[in-house]
């Protein structure tokens, strides 16, 4: 009897394991607080951009996808852990991400921006910025660039788990800025009626020395475990399908009048 | 009046209550567990529920729920990556609850032990001197008023135990403190929703305080109370 | 097997976050001990409009989790428009709250303030009645019997109790992290992110809060051995038979 219940666990636990190399099933996992890209509903569910995307690849992969809300400080941990297959939670393709996890394509491209309040003579210069406090996402390419270029020289980086945080303190006049995806800000702050009375302070910046672009990446990508070469592959072809007929399109307008791909 | 959120508010209360409750489960099983080997005669015993207790009183009890819930994973990925199984959930539910109940397992272990000491050592032998077995001696006459002497210590507890269950939102688990963390970002409006979740803990300590008081009365029957 | 390197680059952010984690901690306690005493005296007053009060505020702060009262403050009272105004008027009182240093030292120091005037209320209410009747013999004014019997008394009567609760500051002080304070946790969390390696992280800040923790009950030993000398197991003393 015993003996019988284990061989159907270990038959239930190597089936699990042969489904998963099918990639008929994707397990997504995204934030759910970074609007408009993602988001939380008021009844528990994630949608935005990076979440339609998703659905879409999954559509051409025809695939079932499901999905998990992850906190950002743990994403890739989790990733690893197996937790989920794939993030698409506008995550930057970066070096040092690139260490631990694959990244499929770019499947678009932001700028960082400073966001103050209307008015300010604020830029990402060092200079002007020096004895200021400048708000991040903790784990962000943001926050990257800001302790890598900014922190030790007297610049005050505040780092929070989540960037709406950043922009509640933002219109509460606790910060003097944030450094964040311009894209993420235009659609998640500036747009809406919390973020009157700001605006982007300088240029947005995609990199202006060979360090400042490795840091900021090259463009939002889906990541992926190493080993799953098979999923990549699969996602990196859907996402050429839907760009190329027009169901990346109609999606990003739904969100953005401008194209966000990026060349 | 909560721009839509009230449903989800509500899961939200029903899933923190869960957490707590749970995690009750799991810290009296330990407690009682962590108590029996503190006052065991074997040093083997002894030795690691004296660790036990003293590493996790001295742990904040978020540090050790961003411990078990980050580094879990990475166990069971390490684990499971050697065994070639597919994944095993370390959701935030299941980290929680784990991580509370092992925290509060060794605050009730102090508990019982005071309790379990309480009791006069005279009445123990007097049921050996009547031949009951060390069973009998347990269920008739050391349990019953042990627990007399342990529910106060219990009750305090438990209060302090409810709410360190709004630490869960830390690790992202939806609870009544996330939702509410959620709703306030998206409208900007924290205060009102966190109030919200302040109401909601005064009535889960409200009705807690209840249900201990009954337990206490009905365990101290035949008790005098000194004249205070 | 150890990535060193996580503990090591982050060195001086986890020495700095130790040194906030003992300010939040001590600040607390001594700010609400000081107001917990006369809460604790106007507490136990057989008056419900006098002692109500106080009531209401010890039922709210020990009813409510202090996570929960952090971000009330922190993030609540910021979204408020008049408060805003205070903070671009400059206006000192406010500016407390702009700053979460601010925020969490009133938070902390108000939860401890409810649990300690509760502690001390019940310390008060155990008094020995023999004690107060002599006092009353001797002819001690109401507010003098206070200042010398009855306080001290209970402040040594409440110390094993308080003792403990100065070990819950301590360990609830890691919320600061959740509002982008740099305490120890948050150096942990910072490292954790930044190496992806929770345990060294935690683990290294776990181990800095026990010493911490052996600390603050070393010195609470020490406390206990002056001002609860009588309550000692009695050592035999050299020179006397039986």
């Amino acid at each position: 009897m015993i003996r019988r219940i284990c061989l159907m666990a270990a038959l239930a636990i190597l089936s699990q394991n042969a489904l998963a190399k099918d990639w008929t099933k994707i397990r997504f996992a995204t934030e759910g607080a970074y609007p408009p890209f993602n988001m939380t509903a008021p009844d528990g569910s994630v949608q935005g951009f990076d979440v339609d995307i998703a659905n879409a690849l999954c559509e051409q992969m025809q695939a079932e996808c499901s999905w998990v809300k992850q906190e950002w400080d743990g994403m890739i941990p989790a990733l690893m852990g197996r937790k989920f297959d794939a993030i698409a939670a506008s995550m930057s393709i970066t070096e040092d991400r690139k260490k631990k996890v694959d990244f499929s394509d770019k499947y678009y491209a932001t700028p960082l921006g400073l966001v103050a309040a209307k008015g300010s003579t604020l830029k990402a210069d060092l200079a002007v910025l020096k004895g200021k406090r400048i708000g991040v996402q903790r784990g962000t390419v943001a926050d990257n660039f800001a302790t890598r270029f900014w922190a030790s020289e007297g610049v005050e980086v505040v780092r929070y788990g989540k960037q709406e945080e950043v922009y509640l303190d933002l219109a509460a006049g606790r910060l003097d800025a944030t450094w964040v995806d311009a894209l993420e800000a235009e659609g998640g702050f500036l747009n809406k009626p919390a973020g009157e009375g700001h605006a982007f302070a300088g240029p947005t910046i995609f990199g202006r020395t060979a360090d400042e672009k490795a840091v900021i990446g090259e463009g939002v990508g889906v990541a992926i475990r190493k080993k799953d070469t098979e999923l990549k592959a699969k996602i990196n072809k859907a996402l050429a399908e839907i760009r190329a007929n027009g169901t990346y399109d109609s999606i990003r307008k739904k969100y953005f009048a401008q194209d966000i791909y990026g060349e | 009046m909560l721009h839509g959120y009230a449903p989800s508010l509500l899961d939200g209360a029903w899933l923190t209550f869960q957490v707590a409750v749970l995690s009750l489960v799991l810290a009296l099983v330990l407690g009682l567990a962590g108590a029996s080997a503190k006052l065991s005669k074997l040093r083997v015993l002894r030795a690691p529920a004296v660790l036990y207790t003293t590493i996790v009183r001295g742990i904040p009890d978020l540090v050790m729920m961003l411990l078990v819930f980050y580094g879990g994973q990475m166990l069971i990925n390490m684990a499971t990556d050697a065994l070639e199984w597919d994944y095993i959930d370390v959701n935030p539910f299941v980290a929680g609850v784990a991580t509370l109940g092992f925290i509060f397992g060794a605050y009730f272990t102090e508990t019982f032990r005071g309790a379990f000491l309480a009791v006069p050592a005279g009445q123990l032998e007097a049921g050996a001197a009547y031949g009951m077995s060390r069973r009998q001696i347990f269920s008739r006459i050391l349990f019953p008023q042990m627990l007399r002497h342990a529910l106060p210590g219990l009750g305090n507890n438990w209060q302090v135990m409810q709410k360190s269950t709004a630490l869960v939102s830390i690790i992202g688990l939806s609870d009544i403190t996330w939702l509410a963390d959620q709703a306030g970002r998206s409208t900007h409006q924290p205060f009102l929703f966190y109030a919200v979740v302040c109401a909601f803990y005064l009535a889960m300590t409200a009705l807690s305080s209840v249900v201990f008081n009954h337990l206490e009365r009905r365990y101290s029957v035949g008790v005098r109370r000194s004249a205070a | 097997m150890i990535e060193w390197s996580v503990i090591t680059d982050s060195l001086p952010q986890y020495a700095s976050g130790l040194w906030l984690t003992a300010q939040l901690t001590v600040l607390s306690l001594a700010a609400g001990l000081m107001v917990a005493i006369p809460l604790a005296v106007v507490r136990i007053s057989p008056r419900r409009a006098v002692s109500g009060p106080v009531w209401v505020f010890t039922y709210f702060f020990r009813g409510t989790p202090m996570l929960v009262q952090l971000l009330l403050i922190y993030y609540g009272l910021g979204q408020f428009e008049w408060v805003q105004a205070q903070w671009q008027a400059e206006n000192a009182f406010w500016l407390i709250f702009r700053e979460p240093y601010g925020c969490a030292l009133v938070t902390f120091s108000l939860n401890t303030c409810a649990y300690t005037t509760e502690i001390l209320a019940g310390a008060l209410r155990t008094t020995p009645h023999g004690e107060i009747e002599a006092a009353q013999a001797c002819g001690m004014s109401r507010f003098t019997m206070l200042r010398r019997i009855l306080i001290p008394g209970a402040l040594r009567r409440a110390l094993p109790a308080y003792s403990n609760e100065a070990i819950f500051m301590l360990h609830g002080t890691a919320i600061a992290s959740t509002v982008t304070l740099m305490d120890l946790t948050g150096a942990a969390r910072n490292a954790y992110s930044q190496h992806f390696a929770p345990f060294e992280a935690f683990i290294f800040a776990g181990l800095l809060y026990l010493t911490l923790t052996f600390a603050l009950v070393g010195l609470f030993r020490l406390a206990e051995r002056r001002w609860l000398a009588h309550l000692q197991p009695r050592k035999a003393i050299k020179g006397h038979t039986a």
